[in-house]
């Protein structure tokens, strides 16, 4: 099997849903200038309402898998929207104006509510995805590709797709364009500022949702503190892209989830000491009986993303296609 | 009331009174608490080290406005440091007045390393790369057991040597003058002196040239600039200086519990020890005394109410005392911003700031 292309396979399913999750933090970001700290929470709580309906419909419904899945993604979306709206309400709005932190923080607040009362909801146990739909597998080119893969990437492809039709296309789009140039000028000009940034929020929370869904069926599993991590790596996928602009989310989350997927496929090689052995003798006995003397291996696969974040943030402030230049003090 | 306090706070004779009578007061707290249980000794000085862990965090985050998300790192390479040079692991047993110092340099190389590449990063991307940064460290001492093992991985370091001066073990019971001195106990009092100490160095340092300089940063970097301040140096200071306060916190850690793992040093934590930041009131050493002090007993006292209290009234345990904390934790955070973002007791310059509307 070849390890190169089935790595950019799995870097690229995973990458979409990066860059769905990174969506909702560069939209937030564009338009109000503010990190939105608690968005990896709300994708957790997609996936767990996403699954707890999943796992409810196939264990008493006879509906056909497909329309199982539909109605755990429909059913988490609007869940998902309120939690968004209500974050913008009690979090953000009262504290619009105010310096940086203080948003940030309530931020943090509100990640750790949502946290807790999943876990009261829920359960520490994990929930897991029945399996209801066939997976088959094909084989590309000596890859494996499955059937939820291609899935996952089609769906956020069109989800892409139709984020960019209501940015580009629609009225709201217009006035989320005009308060994020200037919020003053746009509310001057007829623009209902509070109602934009609130269905910014909202957007981003739905596409949260679906992304939730989507993570949840590939790893089969879901639990309430999922979304911590998954946040900060589609965070480092918004700032990679250049943060406020939706195309470098896309592109910024695909990018980051091939690097992490080829990193962690190469990294155990690449920091093989074997390949040094004849440095001490006693490496090579080690070598010679363990065929491996590995510095990083692959359990190391959640620094990469910390790693490009710091590396975009140094070298690069703007990401690879942001306008702003600079994000100095 | 009021006014008759702060009357007597400046008559000088009355403060040496009032100093004399707090002072009296630390001292005869640990046995009047081992009156009440061993547990609570220990609960104290744990919120003793989370006082010198947020007097750190105040100088990057109070003095100098640099939000800093993974102070706990600083705390967990202080202690790893300490569980490192004293104990079996590598059979290495230095005493630690050796191993303090050598921990809170080493924790400060990481500061600097943090701060080197971070400096001309604005506020909130700041916050987020030191998260960042955090979980790396955690990632880290998680997995360095291959192929040299030096953390030991997620076992973490166990029979880590206590505080020793020739035959003076902290961590047994001596009798002195009458009085049973059991392990806790001596240790508060170590604890005591390093926070008088730190608290000092905190209060001096608010205002110095050193301190001005952090808060005209704080305030507007720019003019900062302009007035002559090596915004780059200052700044990396202060990263070096929270640090290192980090990484002695660290090291007394390890000593007094005797085992270190990569579960004690997780992002919750880093928020915890900024809560206590945010709730006491950025910049002031006294307000972030006040919050440390709030949140580290707070959920101690709930686990001890919360728990019967559920029980007398539903017969049975519905919410563990643990998410009530977490959820109350939260929901001071969200309110404190929304309602007196300058915290309980805020720094005067810093509540003009975080209440103007920029």
């Amino acid at each position: 099997m070849d390890i190169f292309l089935q790595q950019i396979i799995n870097g690229l399913t995973l990458g979409s849903v990066y860059a769905v999750v990174a969506l909702g933090y560069t939209m937030v970001y564009g338009i109000v200038q503010l990190i939105n700290f608690a968005h990896g929470e709300v994708v957790m709580v997609g996936a767990m309402v996403g699954l707890s309906v999943i796992g409810a419909l196939a264990a008493s419904s006879g509906l056909p898998p497909l329309v199982v899945v539909l109605a755990g993604a429909m059913s988490a979306v609007p869940v998902c929207m309120a939690v968004g709206y209500t974050m913008e309400r009690v979090a953000y709005r009262p504290l619009r104006g105010a310096p940086r932190l203080a948003p940030l923080i309530t931020a943090i607040g509100i990640s750790i509510i949502l946290q807790q009362v999943a876990m009261l909801v829920w359960s520490r146990n994990p929930l897991s995805f029945p399996q209801i739909v066939a997976n088959p597998v094909f084989e590309v080119a000596g890859a494996h590709v499955s059937a939820v893969q291609i899935a996952i990437v089609s769906v956020s492809v069109l989800m892409m797709a139709v984020l960019t039709l209501i940015v580009y296309r629609t009225r709201l789009g217009v006035a989320m364009r005009a308060t994020s140039e200037n919020a003053q000028m746009a509310g001057l000009m007829g623009v209902n500022v509070n109602q934009v940034i609130a269905a910014t929020f909202v957007i981003g929370a739905a596409l949260a949702a679906i992304a939730g869904v989507m993570i949840g069926t590939y790893y089969g599993i879901a639990h309430y503190k999922m979304g911590a991590l998954l946040g900060m790596k589609a965070f480092a996928a918004a700032v990679l892209g250049g943060i406020g602009n939706l195309a470098g989310a896309m592109l910024g989350g695909i990018l980051l989830g091939v690097v992490e997927a080829l990193g962690t496929g190469y990294i155990g090689e690449l920091t093989d000491l074997c390949h040094i052995d004849w440095i001490s003798t006693s490496l090579a006995q080690r070598c010679a009986e363990d065929g491996h003397v590995v510095v990083f291996g692959s359990n190391y696969q959640d620094v990469f993303a910390f790693v490009v974040l710091i590396l975009v943030l140094v070298f690069r402030p703007s990401g690879l296609l942001g306008e702003r230049v600079g994000d100095r003090a | 009331m009021a006014e008759a306090i702060k009357q007597s706070v400046r008559n000088p004779a009355m403060r040496w009174v009032g100093i004399v009578l707090v002072a009296a007061a630390l001292t005869a707290l640990p046995f009047v608490l081992a009156q009440v249980g061993t547990a609570w000794v220990r609960i104290t000085n744990l919120a003793i080290l989370f006082i010198l862990l947020s007097l750190g965090l105040n100088i990057v985050v109070g003095f100098a406005g640099l939000l800093d998300l993974g102070y706990i790192a600083f705390y967990g390479v202080g202690a790893y440091t300490y569980a490192i040079l004293a104990s079996p692991h590598f059979g290495l047993h230095l005493p630690f007045w050796i191993i303090l110092p050598i921990g809170a340099l080493v924790a400060c190389i990481f500061g600097v390393l943090l701060g080197a590449p971070t400096l001309k990063l604005r506020g909130d991307y700041l916050a987020i790369v030191t998260l960042g940064f955090g979980e790396i460290v955690r990632i880290f001492l998680n997995n360095l057991a291959q192929p040299v093992n030096i953390t030991n991985g997620p076992r973490g370091i166990t029979l880590i040597d206590p505080f020793r001066v020739g035959g003076f073990n902290f961590s047994r019971t001596s009798s002195i003058a009458g009085l049973d001195f059991s392990g806790p106990i001596k240790y508060y009092y170590l604890l005591l002196v390093v926070l008088v100490l730190v608290v000092v160095v905190n209060l001096r340092l608010e205002n110095s040239r050193v301190g001005r300089a952090w808060m005209a940063i704080r305030e507007d970097e720019l003019a900062a600039q302009a007035m002559g301040i090596n915004t780059r140096n200052v700044k990396l200071l202060a990263f070096a200086m929270g640090a290192s306060f980090g990484g002695i916190a660290g090291g007394m850690f390890s000593a007094m519990q005797g085992f270190v793992s990569p579960e004690s040093f997780v992002l919750v934590e880093s928020i915890m020890v900024l809560a206590m930041v945010v709730l006491g009131g950025m910049g002031n050493v006294w307000g972030v005394i006040i919050g440390a002090l709030l949140l580290s007993f707070g959920p101690e006292i709930l686990r001890y109410t919360v728990a019967p209290i559920q029980y007398a009234i539903f017969g049975k345990l519905l919410i563990e005392p643990e998410v009530i904390r977490m959820l109350l934790f939260g929901l001071a955070l969200v309110l404190m911003m929304l309602y007196r973002p300058a915290g309980l007791l805020p720094s005067a310059t810093r509540k003009r700031e975080l209440e103007e509307h920029d």
